[in-house]
């Protein structure tokens, strides 16, 4: 977007980005814990001092942010109490009463985000056609103000059963709790996730109140400074579905704002395959603790609605908690750069999800961390540059790596520390290129020929394995791969998604009900999206989550609001459970459980690029020892911004930059393009 | 890579388990029985070509998966390798061959290298319906109990066994469903044999045999070499649970040896009259699957690990229950098998083991009683929701409140169950002073309240277990609640068979809670605070039991 200031704040560093006379100019600061808007001050105050811009200049401010997932994470967020229906106040804690881990007894599921004391119960009754089974008891309404006035509750979450059908007893609550507490905030089930199954419609609630008072504080301080600071632009927030929207939205539903970081670096992804044409692409982005992958088709990515916040069990499935949003699709692993590594009592390399954080760190930080992690074997092998490692911020410390890894790894495993290092930097891209697989294997998708796009400060040194492995041909390394996801705010879109949950066979299709329910969620996406463009031509993305009948999980089919019918949904419903599952099942009735459309403007796609095409003159190639599986080698070790455009550079080599190294193994080759993206190949004729 | 042996190992047997765990999702996203899809109540596994397995999926049920692992080894002795052609799906549910009653369909799969099998793929699903008297403990012979299919070609070189089909598709309730399920299960099997495949051409693998071989090893030497830091002895442990209608005793004693452990339940009741009793294979499982929980818990479970355990039970017990007799309701006294197990080792991992806690799952059949309905304008139904009781304490943990153990499935949605019959659940909410009592508590089972929204006649099958028989504490701390199943202001319900629930009336069920272990007199006092302020427990059960608030401490 055009002088857009985008602003990412992550768990240890804050990166602001300022797009601006046909340039980018890039900060990292250190995060602040107390009040994260002196970090993103402070960023911003570099980020226009390095670039002549005033305040006045910018366009729009777009903003992500991981305070509400850490406040989840670190149980920081509000006293929260809610009211359910009477009865049935122990969904949140009985969850799916199952173990996500069969064989360990000593599991814990995650702490409720409100205790059962501040459970509420709430006498009334709907049933599942939305008819009052028991009329909503005014009294115990009261009782329950009287419990939350008197324990001095600072968010309220409604959730009754059925409430998704008709919403009426929830907003005569909220109506009731305003009147006699003022504007303590309220979050209504039937607003912040109107879908079937109490648990994960509860889960979500609560969820979004618990987080909904700290957000909103730090939303109006925010605004309030750069108001201050004469920034006369709107301001807008990136969601975890990878669009934008209003400060005001997202003080409702704050929910909406988890994993909105990793979102940014998918849309960036998005960004790339459509600037390079590819309609095929892996983005693949690892840090300091993670890895994540995610899969863009046709320059997009996979949407959902289900996701999982705070999993406590080595990023077990099930082991979190459970929030329906609209999210980009994408698996994330315990495998980044801090993942410590250790052996197995079946002698085999075990590498995360426990990681060395920036305190202590991996051990060739030389601050005190003794496990061998993912870096300290990329920092063994010759990947990095030791001397100038972070921008020469911090000096690596080979002897300290090489111990780790020989204590822990190579005497129990009784291998040579080579070996020891290279198994390590193999299992860890074991462990992603299986979570590649098996996340494409469950969406129906496949891997072959994909281009892969590698960002983040690990990513560059895995990714020539990840493609062997996946056996993908080529990989792209942005320009300013380290600070992608806010990158990747500046060309999102403004966009929301709304979810109604309707039941409908289609044997007994109702063109009529099918309008409505598209009318009224129409209405309510538009009005938001309204609120923060100028512009009209919208574009809307329908999808409706249908099985066949006696079928338990729903598949996700995209219809076109305008036109929709019932050929188009049986179509589309057949076309995409032959692409998951290999065939359709003859005979069998479908029907539609749950229907969400997308209303977003139109991108902008004008990626401008920083990148300074003045020749380069080759600068200074220094040679470093690098071991892979064929040996040690000599190779040349020279900087991103010294390679000159177009020209091919063969493998074995490293090629630095300020935040990472890219690999580049014997066998593959990398030139740099026109934009000043990196470009790696594997040799056709190898 | 071929220069590391032990990564190359790693490597390949990591994408084994990806690879069956990927079998396993797409059973569950595919499957018909709501059982499965919503509740797992399945299990998938990869074999070598002398029917050992080298991986399992951790989704699923522990006692489908053992007696499946057995199964394979029953499939090649109908069908040996050399007669298996390539497009060819193997099928039983013979429950003494395959995994214990005539619900659950085993399909076995082989993957061609050309015209070589290279591996077998076995799955099993929990089918809701397969005729006969429908799922349930009441009959007394395995003839009532449904049909029983041999283990036979559902296809053959690709072609459909069409006569089978049809001979399944007319003896069941809902065809549509068991139909689709077996193709479900061919599904997921076909999807494993593609990714293996795959596997081998990227490690440039012929076979599995050697590398099979290794994994198998391996996990057998890190399973002997934890048995063989316990103290060699035999360990005994008893336990009586409800039974049909007269009590069950399951005597078990475990001997650890060197390198191996023996279970044998000499002493156990003999067979029951009805469709309570267990076939071996099924009794093995879940024996086994206690030992495993606390004996090598991180060695993956696969034929290597599991050769280490050997399970008996003397013939005619009701632990090895022979054809004829009905074995439709197995897994409630199979679920119980871990809690015995466990008691033995009691003796030697005193700072180990958990409490006995609920165990079997409480699962009833809820369905229209269709004689009456037409009277209520009430529509025909069935459902087969699953619920829980609260797991034993563990060793410095309180137990888990409403959680299956040792079953691995899933409870159902309310809303769901509200929508797929015409059932109103009027009440589930956790149960007051159901966890036993202890330094550590039992986890707390549930009440639950049903009517029908027409004040029809409803029927509810039922399979429950420690109704008259507690889950047992440990070292001073209380049992768990027995639990409950009547007519609310009317008549107790038995805990097993069928029975009509009147018009216009509510029905009850109480799941039992889990047993506490050491005092409750030791209970850290913040944490009984924390239990009555939340109203986990009763004052009056703070008082007298957890002797809170002490006197001393508050003389007012």
């Amino acid at each position: 977007m055009k002088n857009g200031l985008a602003i990412d704040i992550g768990g240890t560093f804050t990166d602001v980005v300022l797009q601006w006379s046909n340039r980018i100019h890039a900060v990292k600061v250190l995060t602040s814990q107390d009040d994260p808007s002196v970090a993103v001050l402070q960023g911003i105050s570099r980020v226009l001092d390095e670039s002549e811009a005033l305040p006045e200049d910018i366009g729009i401010v777009l903003h992500g942010t991981t305070l509400a997932t850490n406040a989840l994470i670190e149980r920081r967020g509000a006293k929260t109490a809610l009211l359910t229906t009477s009865g049935h106040r122990d969904i949140l804690e009985m969850a799916l009463e199952n173990r996500f881990e069969q064989y360990d007894i000593n599991i814990e599921r995650p702490v409720s985000l409100v205790p059962r004391e501040l459970r509420l119960p709430i006498t009334e009754r709907m049933n599942s056609h939305g008819s009052p089974l028991i009329p909503l008891d005014m009294e115990s309404v009261d009782a329950a103000i009287d419990d939350i006035a008197e324990r001095n509750i600072e968010s309220v979450a409604v959730g009754l059963l059925h409430s998704y059908v008709n919403n009426s007893h929830e907003k005569a609550i909220q109506t009731r709790v305003h009147e006699r507490l003022g504007d303590i905030p309220v979050s209504l089930s039937s607003d912040v996730c109107p879908e079937i199954r109490e648990y994960e419609r509860l889960s979500t609630t609560c969820a979004n109140a618990y987080v909904l008072p700290l957000m909103s504080t730090y939303l109006a301080r925010l605004s309030q400074r750069l108001e201050e600071r004469e920034f006369r632009c709107p301001y807008l927030m990136m969601t975890s579905g990878g669009g934008l929207t209003t400060f005001e939205t997202a003080r409702r539903y704050p929910i909406r704002l988890v994993e909105s970081g990793p979102a940014g670096g998918a849309i960036l992804a998005e960004q790339l395959a459509r600037e390079l044409d590819a309609n095929r692409v892996l983005s693949f982005d690892m840090g300091g603790t993670t890895a994540k992958i995610c899969l863009v088709d046709d320059g997009q990515t996979l949407l959902s609605r289900s996701f999982e916040v705070d999993r406590v069990y080595r990023f077990k499935k099930g082991s979190g908690l459970p929030v329906r949003i609209p999210v980009i699709e994408m698996v994330e692993i315990g495998a980044g750069g801090g993942s410590i590594a250790r052996v197995d009592k079946l002698g085999r390399i075990q590498i995360g999800p426990e990681s060395a954080g920036s305190q202590p760190g991996p051990a060739c930080y030389g601050l005190g961390g003794l496990e061998p992690t993912v870096t300290d074997a990329d920092c063994f092998l010759g990947r990095l540059d030791a001397e100038r490692f972070a921008g020469g911020n911090l000096s690596l410390q080979v002897n300290a790596a090489e111990s780790a890894i020989r204590s822990q790894i190579s005497g129990p495993l009784r291998l040579d520390t080579n070996e020891s290092a290279l198994g390590m930097a193999e299992i860890v891209d074991e462990n992603m290129a299986a979570a590649a697989r098996s996340h494409a294997a469950e969406w129906g998708k496949s891997l072959e020929g994909r281009m892969m796009v590698a960002f983040g400060g690990a990513a560059p040194l895995h990714a020539a394995r990840l493609m062997e492995k996946l056996d993908l041909a080529c990989v792209l390394i942005p320009e300013h791969a380290g600070v992608g996801s806010a990158i990747g705010f500046l060309g999102a879109p403004i966009s929301y998604e709304v979810v109604r949950s309707r039941h409908m066979s289609l044997a007994v299709y109702d063109q009529q009900l099918v309008d409505e329910v598209i009318s009224a969620m129409r209405e309510e996406a538009s009005g938001v999206v309204s609120g923060a463009t100028h512009q009209h031509d919208f574009t809307e993305r329908g999808s409706a989550f249908m099985r066949y009948v006696g079928q338990g999980h729903e598949v996700s089919v995209t219809f076109d609001p305008s036109s929709v019918d019932e050929q188009e949904l049986l179509d589309s419903f057949e076309k995409t459970y032959t692409s998951l599952y290999g065939r359709t099942i003859p005979n069998a009735e479908i029907e539609v459980i749950s229907w969400t459309l997308n209303v977003s403007t139109n991108r902008d796609d004008e990626i401008v690029s920083s990148f300074d095409s003045k020749v380069s003159n080759g600068g200074e190639i220094r040679q470093q020892e690098l071991l892979d599986s064929t040996g040690v080698s000599l190779v040349p070790l020279q900087n991103r911004d010294d390679l000159s455009v177009g020209e091919v550079f063969a493998g074995p080599r490293l090629v630095t930059e300020r935040h990472t190294t890219t690999v580049v193994p014997g066998g593959f080759q990398i030139r740099r393009l026109d934009s000043g993206h990196l470009l790696m190949e594997r040799h056709t004729n190898a | 890579m071929p220069r590391f042996g032990a990564i190359q190992r790693q490597l390949v047997w990591d994408r084994l388990l990806a690879i069956v765990e990927d079998q396993a999702q797409t059973l569950m996203r595919t499957a018909f029985s709501p059982v499965v899809r919503e509740a797992g109540d399945l299990s998938a596994g990869v074999f070598n070509t002398r029917g050992q397995m080298l991986a399992q999926a951790i989704t699923g049920t522990p006692g489908h998966v053992n007696a499946m692992a057995k199964s394979v080894g029953n499939f090649l002795k109908e069908y040996p390798i050399e007669s298996m052609r390539p497009g060819d799906v193997l099928l039983t549910n013979d429950p003494w061959l395959a995994t214990g009653h005539l619900n659950d369909f085993t399909v076995v799969t082989p993957t061609f290298v050309e015209d070589r099998v290279v591996a077998l793929f076995a799955s099993t699903s929990h089918i809701a319906d397969v005729g006969g008297r429908g799922f349930g403990p009441d009959a007394t012979e395995v003839f009532e109990e449904g049909l029983w299919v041999p283990i036979t070609r559902l296809f053959e070189r690709g072609k459909l066994n069409e006569t089978l089909m049809r001979l399944i598709h007319s003896n069941v309730r809902d065809p549509v469903v068991a139909e689709g399920d077996l193709y479900s299960l061919t599904a997921c099997n076909d999807a494993g044999s593609q990714k293996l495949l795959a596997t081998m051409k990227e490690f440039q693998l012929t076979d599995f045999d050697a590398i099979g071989d290794e994994i198998l090893s391996a996990s057998r030497k890190a399973m002997e070499d934890e048995i063989s830091a316990l103290p060699n002895g035999t360990y005994r442990y008893s336990m009586n649970v409800d039974g049909y209608d007269d009590p069950v005793h399951v005597e078990c004693s475990v001997s650890i040896k060197e390198s191996s452990i023996d279970i044998d339940f000499e002493g156990t009741s003999s067979i029951s009259r009805y469709g309570i009793n267990v076939p071996l294979p099924y009794a093995e499982a879940y024996a086994s699957f206690g030992a495993r929980c606390l004996i090598g818990n991180d060695v993956p479970n696969n034929a290597g690990s599991l050769s280490t355990i050997n399970v008996t039970a003397p013939s005619g017990s009701i632990l090895n229950a022979e054809p004829p007799s009905p074995v439709s309701a197995r897994h409630a006294l199979g679920q119980m098998l871990p809690d015995v197990v466990i008691g033995c080792l009691s003796e030697i991992m005193p700072d180990r083991v958990p409490c006995e806690g609920s165990s079997c799952i409480w699962n009833p059949v809820l369905m229209s009683d269709s004689g009456a309905s037409p009277n209520f304008n009430a529509p025909n139904f069935v459902i087969n929701p699953i619920f829980n009781g609260g797991t034993g304490a563990r060793p410095s943990r309180d137990g888990l409140s409403t959680t299956a153990f040792p079953s691995g499935v899933r409870t159902t949605s309310t809303e769901v169950n509200e929508i797929t019959s015409p059932l109103v659940f009027l009440r589930r909410e956790f149960r007051e002073d159901s966890g036993g009592a202890g330094e550590f508590r039992g986890g707390l089972g549930q009440v639950l309240e049903i009517r029908h929204a027409n004040g029809a006649p409803f029927v509810v099958s039922k399979m429950f277990d420690r109704v008259r028989h507690p889950a047992r504490g440990r070292d001073g701390g209380s049992d768990g609640a027995t639990g409950r199943v009547y007519v609310k202001d009317g008549q107790e319900l038995a805990a097993k068979g069928k029975e009509i629930v009147p018009a216009g009336a509510t029905l009850v069920m109480e799941t039992p809670g889990g047993g506490g272990r050491g005092s409750p007199k030791e209970r850290g006092r913040e944490l009984v605070q924390k239990d009555l302020e939340t109203g986990m427990i009763s004052v009056d059960a703070a008082r007298a039991t957890y002797g809170f608030p002490s006197t001393e401490n508050n003389p007012a």
